[in-house]
């Protein structure tokens, strides 16, 4: 198989290094582009450049280790994973590390992102090098003082030991180390060697988290800095016609009404007063589109799934042959509701545009292209840019776009107020930029017990699966393997949602499989491991997954779950996707009562590599299951005329405590480069509880949500 | 707006402030204790909890001007030098991912084992069903309810 998680180490992204005037050693290092030859770090860390550099280790004369990294943290753990692999290579104790934030400087950045699961795949080799070099460094500075061979030295938890047995600490050479020339081809340690990666490592900010120190966007706090709460059209299609803010502005704490774009911001001094005046704000909207219900996007979207003009993605054999000859063609058609992300800290940022410069603050998933869309948003140079990044309430996609940064630029650009744009709930949930609808229709052709035939066809609101996904399994697996895929522009703004595109697909395709199982009177488990053993990894470089890996990754969840050996009063359904380089099997248990599916348990089995820290990766995976989980179930959100019909939790539903399983994670040990964890989790989870609900019931669910869609007649007969 | 004074972590505070200004508003914006966090505004997620003599309150759903003779603790207040044994639950279980529920989920959980020490798991899934957690750490805030409960019995 070509090995897609291995990414070529460039000599360019290399570590240039400076004695700090307040005395230790600064390593400045770029995690994912190259530095410029002339690139040199600060000798003062509070004038650290991340233009420079993306990322630097300070080690102080006392030999403790700060990594200063800008990687944003939206509760994927990279704050701490990422530093524990320096921190393994420069044979430091963890004790002995603290991790800061970065702040921003931004300019000609690339993937300065959280997002896509890519964090520890893309740092993995740049993180490694960087801790092994700067350890050969100090290892060759103590050698120089005692007046030995470096290669007779040997370092281990941040002291270096020559052949008599002298010891020098880390701290004790950082000055010299930093004169030195940067050594070329260390020696990375072999994974058995590993006493920090493979271990747990709580989560760094814990103590902040658990005290509620200021931590987040929304914790931010300037003297003198006012609130901004803004109202938006309360439909999409809709522009802003007359409005009087006369009872506004008598609302104690109200300061300023301003009108930018179709938007509508009111300032106050607190939060409190900016929300309440924008309640007594009168505005006439203007309906400026047709409005769009949820029943028009069905249409639209079964007009596509109908439509022979679709884009071709991947065609693989002759698909229309094997229908043509085969003897049974099994058909069946998805459909998911758009959804909203919910970030538990609602979206929020400070801006103050100042002659001088524009300093914004806040949590942002894609800090450098933010910045970028603000310089030009407001005319200025993107040099006067200054971004910090705080920690973030949930991501989960939507704090990839930049639209509240750009609100609270804009109103700060014209009042010239420090200012933090903060949405209520209702803001949040109505101004979203949502997981689109959408549906599939897949078909597959059966003849002599075999699948000879699949073709499926993506309609979806706006845009379609990303370039990658027609890749993902079956493809290769199946010879006569078609995908096609159309959308339908929509007024409503969509975008990435956790796992973007898998989160829905990976349910209707893993649903399907069952049902196929089920016509072809196979195991559901033997029916993926028979496809997959038609696939020969390395064979078809375009194919993403690896058969051989997601076959042992299969046989691991069948294995730790008890697959087909459960009580009577326990129904199991499977599910394995591969996305985000990561390849994942869950089973779920369920029992039956009161004609609904209690979800009892989650066995999950995942390769994502090497392990960092066990326990951030199994937080990711618990949570991303249950997130599957409860979104399938429960997650559903209609538009009647442009307007979201559900704005706050008291009517749209989130799994709750009640409502989750136990989800026990197994991890696949090999020592293959690490692989991301934040959303591969997510997309088997709906399949396997709607397998489950068939084992338990017969009922096919098709449409999400499921609570929506429950034939309770049928749960109650087998109850 | 009003002048009136309220007890935070057992330390008196003026507060002006509308008469209608949630609790939750008042500890943020005036008084500086951002721990206490927004999550809905309508009591809905408990990312707001509070203690009002002891008892969790939803703070987003209660204007602070009707506390005046109460005590109110926030998540701030909840330990001093040792951490509170609920909160090295958490630690020790490492329960959050992105962090932002947690202050509300600990202090519902702390006043929830002030009431009944020694639960069981239904008890423990019933009393934390009213906390939302978009991570869904909800497997570990379940442990950790459990393991606190065992370090204080």
């Amino acid at each position: 198989m070509k090995n897609k998680n291995n990414i070529t180490f460039s000599r360019r992204n290399f570590i240039r290094t400076s004695t700090l005037a307040t005395g230790g050693l600064l390593v400045g290092f770029n995690l994912f582009n190259a530095c410029k030859d002339t690139a040199t770090p600060p000798i003062d860390v509070s004038k650290l450049n991340f233009n420079e550099f993306n990322a630097f280790i300070k080690i102080a004369d006392n030999g403790y280790v700060t990594l200063y990294s800008p990687n944003p943290e939206i509760g994927q753990g990279v704050k701490t994973s990422m530093p524990m692999i320096i921190a393994e290579e420069l044979d430091v104790p963890w004790e002995h590390v603290t991790v800061e934030q970065g702040n921003l400087d931004t300019k000609n950045f690339q993937r300065q992102v959280a997002g896509g699961s890519q964090s520890i795949r893309f740092g993995w080799d740049v993180l490694r090098q960087t801790g092994a070099t700067t350890k050969q460094m100090l290892i060759n500075a103590a050698a120089l003082k005692w007046g030995v061979e470096a290669a007779t030295c040997s370092a281990s938890k941040g002291i270096i030991t020559n052949a008599k047995g002298e010891t020098l600490g880390y701290g004790d050479v950082v000055n010299e180390a930093a004169k030195l020339e940067i050594p070329e081809n260390v020696t990375l340690k072999l994974p058995k060697d590993y006493t920090i990666i493979g271990n747990d490592a709580i989560n760094v900010d814990i103590d902040k988290i658990i005290t509620g120190k200021p931590l987040f966007g929304l914790d931010y706090k300037v003297e003198g800095m006012s609130y901004a709460s803004v109202a938006r059209p309360p439909a999409f299609g809709q522009k802003i016609g007359t409005f009087d803010a006369t009872d506004a502005k008598t609302v104690n704490g109200v300061s300023d009404v301003i009108q930018f774009g179709d938007k509508i911001a009111v300032i106050g001094k607190n939060t409190w007063s900016a929300m309440k005046g924008k309640k007594a704000l009168k505005i006439d909207w203007i309906n400026d589109n047709k409005l769009e219900s949820t029943e028009d996007h069905h249409n639209e979207l079964n007009k596509i799934l109908n439509s022979k003009k679709l884009n071709v993605r991947r065609d693989d054999g002759n698909v229309d042959k094997a229908f043509a000859s085969a003897d049974k063609i099994i058909e069946r058609i998805y459909e998911s509701p758009f959804l909203p992300h919910n970030c538990m800290e609602p979206m929020n940022f400070y801006a103050h545009v100042s002659d001088a410069k524009v300093h914004l603050v806040g949590p942002i998933q894609t800090p450098a292209g933010t910045a970028s869309r603000v310089a030009k948003l407001i005319n200025r140079d993107e040099a006067d840019i200054h971004l910090e990044m705080t920690r973030m309430g949930g991501g989960f996609g939507r704090r990839l776009y930049g639209d509240f940064v750009m609100e609270a630029a804009e109103i700060s650009n014209i009042t010239k107020l420090p200012i933090k744009v903060v949405f209520s709930r209702e803001d949040d949930m109505a101004a979203g930029i949502y997981r689109p609808a959408i549906k599939y229709r897949i078909k597959a052709a059966l003849k002599n017990g075999k699948i000879t035939g699949y073709h499926l066809k993506e309609a979806a609101i706006n845009s379609n699966m990303y370039g990658l996904i027609p890749n993902f399994f079956p493809a290769g697996a199946i010879k006569n393997y078609r995908v096609e895929s159309g959308n339908y522009k929509s007024d409503i703004t969509t975008g990435a949602w956790r796992a973007p595109y898998t989160n829905f697909l990976a349910f209707a395709e893993q649903s399907f499989f069952d049902e196929l199982a089920d016509e072809l009177n196979t195991n559901p488990v033997q029916l993926r491991l028979d496809l997959l053993s038609n696939v020969q990894d390395g064979k078809d470089d375009s194919i993403e997954y690896s058969a051989k890996r997601m076959t042992d990754t299969i046989k691991l969840a069948a294995k730790k779950s008890n697959w087909g050996q459960t009580d009577s009063n326990t129904y199991q359904g499977f599910s394995a996707y591969y996305s985000h380089n990561t390849h994942v099997a869950e089973v779920v248990d369920i029992s039956l009562s009161n004609g609904l599916p209690i979800i009892e348990k989650v066995t999950v089995a995942v390769d994502c590599g090497i392990v960092v820290n066990p326990t951030g990766a199994k937080n990711q995976i618990e949570g991303g299951v249950i997130d599957g989980l409860g979104h399938a179930m429960y997650g559903d959100f209609t538009f009647k005329n442009g307007k979201p019909q559900d704005i706050n939790f008291n009517t749209y539903r989130l799994i709750r405590m009640k409502e989750t399983p136990i989800v026990e994670t197994h991890f696949v040990k090999n020592n293959l480069s690490p692989t991301g964890l934040g959303e591969p989790g997510l997309p088997p989870a709906g399949g396997a509880l709607a397998n489950a609900i068939k084992a338990a019931t017969g009922q096919l669910l098709t449409k999400q949500p499921f609570i929506k869609n429950l034939d309770r007649r049928k749960t109650d007969l087998n109850a | 707006m009003a002048t009136y004074s309220i007890n935070v972590n057992g330390k008196n505070k003026s507060v002006t402030a509308d008469d209608d200004t949630p609790l939750l508003w008042v500890l943020r914006d005036e008084l500086n204790l951002v721990g206490t966090k927004f999550g809905c505004g309508i009591g809905q997620c408990g990312a707001c909890t509070v203690h009002v003599d002891g008892v969790a309150v939803r703070s987003c759903s209660v204007p602070a001007a009707n506390l005046k003779d109460v005590k109110i603790t926030t998540i701030e207040g909840l330990s001093n030098e040792e951490l509170h044994p609920v909160q090295d639950a958490w630690k020790a279980l490492d329960v959050p991912q992105c962090g932002y529920c947690q202050a509300g989920q600990i202090m519902t959980a702390t006043s929830f084992l002030k009431q009944n020490a020694n639960p069981n798991a239904t008890e423990i899934r019933e009393a934390m069903h009213r906390n939302i957690c978009r991570c869904a750490s909800y497997n570990r805030i379940e442990k950790a309810v459990a393991l606190a409960a065992k370090k204080m019995s």
